[in-house]
This record gives C-alpha cells, sequence and structure tokens, in this order.
C-alpha cells in the first residue's frame, strides 16, 4: 500500500500522481495500480513518470473507469502499487533522441532525467507531439538539450536523427511505427509497447505481442522492444 | 497448524481444497514472489497441447462489468518442452500438481496424455472446455455423447487420474459429467469460462479477432455455483469447482454445494494473495464453527 503525496490536475485529463515508494525503479517500467476492491477487478498499468527514492510519480490520462477512480484520490489516500514491472529502457552509451506522442510522454521524463544524471556531457533531444493541449512541456525543457514541440500536427514530420543517436519512443502505435520507418536503420530505435493487461507479471499471456522471434509478454519481456523486433515488415 | 482443511479428492491428499485455475498463474514460478507455493493445496497447469501454440492474435483481455473476458487460444509451450523446462521446477513444489491438457483431435489428445505418462503428476485435467479455439476444445465438451468418448479413451491410456473439465456452453451439464463419470472418469472440474461477445462500438468493430470469448470472474459465480450444485447431485465421483470464486466465503458456498475442492482463476489478477486469504479465511471459519474438518459441512446444500 503506498500514500498518496499529491495528485492534482496538470492540463484537462491529465493527473500528476506522486505516492511513496521504498524500492527502486529503472526508466520504462511500470506499475499496476489500484485504489478500489473488486469492481473494477484489474489493476490498471501506468509507466513510471519520475522516480526520487522513497516517491514515485504517475503521470495518466482519464480515460475510464479505473483513472476516473485514480483521478479523485486525495493527499494522504491510498494506492496500491505492484511493481515494479517490465524490463525498462536500456542505458545507452551514445547520444539519445527521445520521441513521445500523447500521454506516451509519461514515461520519457524519468527516462531524460536518468540519462543525464548517468551521462551529464551525453546529448539528449526531445520531441513532443500533442493532439491539443501539451503539458509537462517546460519539465523536459529543464532537463534535455533541446525540446521539439508540435501541437496538432504530425511529429514525426519534424524528426531528424543525428547518426549517433538512440532513439526511444512511446506514444500510440501509429506513431512508433512511423518513428520505426522514418528513422535510418543505422540508429538503434527502441519502442515501449502498449497491451491489455491482467496480471502483469507473465502469467496469464492476455499482453501478448508478436515479435520476430515469436510471442513476447509486454508485461515482462517489455514493454521495451527493439525496433526490429515489433516492426519487422 | 491445524489440518482442518485437508481434503482427500479421491484418494489424493489435498493440504487444503484450494488450488489456482489453470491459464491464471503459469506454471506457477509468477507468483512465488508473493507467496510460498507449499501453502497451496493444488496448482493447475496452464493449458497444454501436444504441439506449441501461439494462441490468438488480437486483443487478448477485455474487462466487463465484474467478469474479464479473454481469447488467449491456449497458448502453450507443448508437452514436450513442459516436460523439459517447467516440470524439473513444478515437481518440486509440496502441492498437489495438476496438469490441464487441451487438444485439437481425438489423436493429439492421446499422445499428448501418454507423453504425459513419463512423469509423476497426480492428476490430470482433461480440458474439453476451452472457448477460445477453432478446433477441438469445447466442441468435445458441449455434447454428452462426445464428451463420454475422448473421456473413456483418455482414461484407458492415462496412468494418471483423469478429471474432466466441463464446459457451461452446452447440453445439461449434469448429463454430461454423468456420461464422463460413466466412461470412467475420476472427477470433474467445472466451470470453463462462458462464451459471450464483445463489440467496440467506437470501432464499429468487434474486440476479439476469434469473434466470441470467455467470460469469467465474479460475473459468473451464481452460474457456477448453480452448475456445480446439478453436478454434484448427479455424480459420485468428486467435483472441483471453479467460477467467479473471489473469497472464503464464496470457497465456503461451493463447497456446501457438494465440491471437494475449489479453484481460483479471475481472482489471482485482482489479488495475487486471493488464494492464500481463502486459505486462512476457511481455517478461521472451521475453528469459529468448531468444524474437526472441512468435510463437516461438504454438500449440506
Ligand atoms: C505498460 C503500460 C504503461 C502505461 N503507462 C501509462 C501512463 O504512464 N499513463 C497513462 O495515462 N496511461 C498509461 N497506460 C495506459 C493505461 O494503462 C490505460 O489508459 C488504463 O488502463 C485505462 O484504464 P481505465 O479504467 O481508465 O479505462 P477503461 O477503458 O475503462 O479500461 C478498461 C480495461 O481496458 C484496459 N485498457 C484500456 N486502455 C488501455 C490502454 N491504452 N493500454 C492498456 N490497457 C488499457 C484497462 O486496463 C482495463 O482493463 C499504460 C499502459 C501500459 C500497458
Ligand atoms: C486468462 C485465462 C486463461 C485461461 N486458460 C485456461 C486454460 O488454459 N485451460 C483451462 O482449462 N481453463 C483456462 N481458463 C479458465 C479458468 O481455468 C477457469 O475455468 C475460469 O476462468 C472460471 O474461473 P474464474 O471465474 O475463477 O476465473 C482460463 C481463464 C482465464 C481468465
Ligand atoms: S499481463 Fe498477464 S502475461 Fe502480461
Amino acid at each position: 500500500m503506498a500514500i498518496i503525496q499529491s495528485n492534482e490536475c496538470i492540463s484537462p485529463d491529465i493527473y500528476k500522481m506522486s505516492v511513496t515508494f521504498s524500492g527502486t525503479v529503472l526508466p520504462g517500467q511500470f506499475f499496476m495500480l489500484r485504489a478500489w476492491d473488486k469492481d473494477p477487478l484489474l489493476s490498471r498499468p501506468i509507466s513510471v513518470h519520475d522516480y526520487v527514492p522513497g516517491k514515485v510519480t504517475f503521470l495518466y490520462q482519464v480515460v475510464g473507469k479505473g483513472t476516473k477512480i485514480l483521478a479523485k484520490l486525495k493527499t494522504g489516500d491510498n494506492v496500491e502499487i505492484q511493481g515494479p514491472y517490465g524490463n525498462g529502457f536500456p542505458e545507452i552509451t551514445g547520444d539519445l533522441c527521445v520521441v513521445g506522442g500523447g500521454i506516451g510522454v509519461a514515461p520519457l521524463y524519468y527516462l531524460v532525467k536518468h540519462y543525464k544524471e548517468k551521462k551529464p556531457n551525453g546529448n539528449c533531444r526531445v520531441y513532443l507531439g500533442f493532439r491539443e493541449n501539451a503539458y509537462c512541456v517546460e519539465a523536459y525543457e529543464a532537463i534535455a538539450d533541446e525540446v521539439i514541440l508540435d501541437i496538432g500536427g504530425i511529429i514525426t514530420n519534424q524528426l531528424r536523427v543525428q547518426p549517433d543517436e538512440v532513439v526511444m519512443t512511446c506514444g500510440p502505435e501509429i506513431m512508433m511505427a512511423s518513428v520505426a520507418k522514418t528513422v535510418p536503420l543505422e540508429n538503434v530505435v527502441y519502442v515501449s509497447m502498449e497491451a491489455h493487461m491482467a496480471c502483469g507479471i507473465g502469467a496469464c499471456l492476455g499482453c501478448t505481442c508478436e515479435t520476430k522471434s515469436g510471442n513476447k509478454k509486454v508485461c515482462k519481456d517489455g514493454p521495451v522492444f527493439l525496433r526490429e523486433e515489433v516492426f519487422y515488415v | 497448524m491445524s489440518n482442518c482443511l485437508e481434503t482427500k479428492f479421491n484418494d489424493i491428499l489435498f493440504k487444503n481444497p484450494v488450488i489456482p485455475a489453470s491459464g491464471t498463474f503459469g506454471f506457477g514460478r509468477e507468483y512465488e514472489a508473493f507467496y510460498d507455493l507449499n501453502k497451496l493445496g493444488g496448482l493447475c497447469s496452464k493449458g497444454l497441447t501436444l504441439e506449441p501454440k501461439s494462441g490468438n492474435r488480437g486483443i487478448r483481455l477485455w474487462e466487463t462489468p465484474a467478469g474479464l473476458m479473454n481469447s488467449i487460444g491456449l497458448e502453450n509451450p507443448g508437452v514436450d518442452a513442459f516436460i523439459k523446462n517447467e516440470w524439473p521446477h513444478l515437481k518440486d513444489i509440496d502441492t498437489v500438481t495438476i496438469i490441464n491438457v487441451g487438444g485439437k483431435d481425438e489423436e493429439s489428445y492421446l499422445t499428448a496424455i501418454k507423453k504425459l505418462n513419463a512423469i509423476d503428476a497426480k492428476l490430470i485435467e482433461l480440458n474439453i472446455s476451452c472457448p477460445n479455439v477453432k478446433a477441438g476444445g469445447m466442441a468435445y465438451g458441449i455434447k454428452a455423447a462426445t464428451a463420454g468418448e475422448i473421456t473413456k479413451k483418455v482414461v484407458a491410456i492415462s496412468r494418471h487420474p483423469v478429471m474432466v473439465k466441463l464446459s457451461p456452453n452446452g447440453e445439461a451439464i449434469a448429463d454430461i459429467a454423468k456420461a464422463c463419470e460413466e466412461a470412467g472418469a475420476q472427477g470433474i472440474s467445472l466451470i470453463n469460462t462462458l462464451q459471450g461477445m464483445a463489440i467496440d462500438y467506437k470501432k464499429k468493430a468487434v474486440v476479439f479477432d476469434n469473434l466470441y470469448a470467455g467470460l469469467s470472474g465474479p460475473a459468473v459465480k451464481p452460474i457456477a455455483l448453480r452448475m456445480t450444485h446439478q453436478v454434484c447431485q448427479a455424480v459420485r465421483i468428486p467435483v472441483m469447482a471453479m467460477g467467479g470464486i473471489s473469497n472464503w466465503e464464496d470457497a465456503l458456498e461451493f463447497i456446501m454445494a457438494g465440491a471437494t475442492c475449489i479453484q481460483v482463476g479471475t481472482m489471482n489478477f485482482n489479488n495475487p494473495l486471493a488464494p492464500i486469504e481463502m486459505i486462512e479465511g476457511l481455517e478461521a471459519y472451521c475453528q469459529k464453527e468448531g468444524l474437526a474438518n472441512i468435510s463437516e459441512i461438504r454438500g449440506i446444500i
């Protein structure tokens, strides 16, 4: 059981929630959240948006029953957080280019922060695409070397990747597919996939993602995969 | 610890009557992070088939009010890989291991069963009730005649006792249970998932590539309880019941309806500790009611 330290609306239907947490987390990992008993039945997978020892922060969009309940929680309330689960984004040696679309920007903040902590001289560029309202842009500007923003357009149209950059992306599948297609094959690209989940730990086989090397579980083998594993056609 | 929950399923001794259900518990490993699997009465494997199966494409899970629809399609590594990679680990757990077996035709069922004769499992759960595969699966389980036929052939060649897992989607379930009993089944388990359908109105399309899918979870409990009662009235062989069991009170109701053991499926996703909490709850109930053994209230309804 985690205790909520803050839970605030930062943009229409977008909430940022910080909770107590005593373990450690890697960028790109997620937790299974619940603040209810049996209705709804399942926990909700939410990525780590930020982490400092003792505290993990989530950024989530209200879309249905579960996230509506999460949005009503107040400071001091309890929330069950199971995790962290999943492989997370790998550590890299080169420069980093991240591409986020919509609520897919959520896991990229801790990714960039972690990268900059490990590699203060590394260069990190961030592309953020939103349909209507942008959020978290200033937070990214504070930690990244460059932020390229697009509202209402197609972020991948602006994407220019440097030869030595590793690309990491999270967002609508159609956006990630376009990233996978436009970034030169010489660049390494990692994508963070989404799937409906029941267990979150690899037991139900409900979150399958078809890859070049057969079925993989998004919850356990992912959510982060190499581009060529997932977008291989 | 008292042994008020010790339960005999024919001559198989279970520490307690609580068993995670097939397909919701992998091969056990994942739940070792939550508790000691030795505490479980038993453990039921993911449905195995002769050949490896990659399962269904597209969305596989869809939440419903108090329920879950799944269309996994029996994804599994196949019997050979199971024996090689999973069994060495499973066999060392001090609990009754149940091997769930599916198939696409008679031959694939029988060959899988023969291969499993090589290991020392305690019980086979013959899955003739999976609604999510095109060939075999539920086709055998919805008619008493075909259920009886396949059961007879499997029982004849299996070194292990065979419990037949029934579908709620077919003919009167008590008739199917009776046919399996007459064919030599040593137990009945029920229910597998109820066939349902989901449409995503926003996409103007069906949710599942396979069109229909299996419904489980608390939503199905009253149906599962009724069917358990009907089957328990109809057969003498022991019954392992499941369908929406979400706490020890539910478990107790199924036992009162006549079930010897109960299985926990979907609730493992809601609360990974659900089986353990049920064991503790049932134990406390026996103590409070002064029951020397849970069997004293079995089948009182
Ligand atoms: C690994 C991973 C990380 C995620 N990280 C974030 C995040 O940081 N912030 C955020 O806002 N969202 C994130 N999501 C999506 C988030 O899980 C869903 O938006 C959420 O489950 C919706 O729940 P609901 O009850 O509000 O919606 P409902 O539509 O009522 O949910 C019904 C069911 O469908 C599932 N579901 C619905 N939409 C999705 C979806 N897009 N992905 C997976 N399952 C879904 C729900 O979990 C639930 O079981 C992530 C998903 C995954 C798989
Ligand atoms: C994700 C999932 C996978 C399942 N896989 C199998 C399976 O491989 N073999 C089988 O006999 N039953 C399978 N089932 C059915 C369950 O074992 C059980 O019969 C059913 O879910 C009803 O119980 P519950 O309401 O407690 O979940 C599966 C159920 C779910 C939810
Ligand atoms: S959510 Fe159950 S296997 Fe991934």
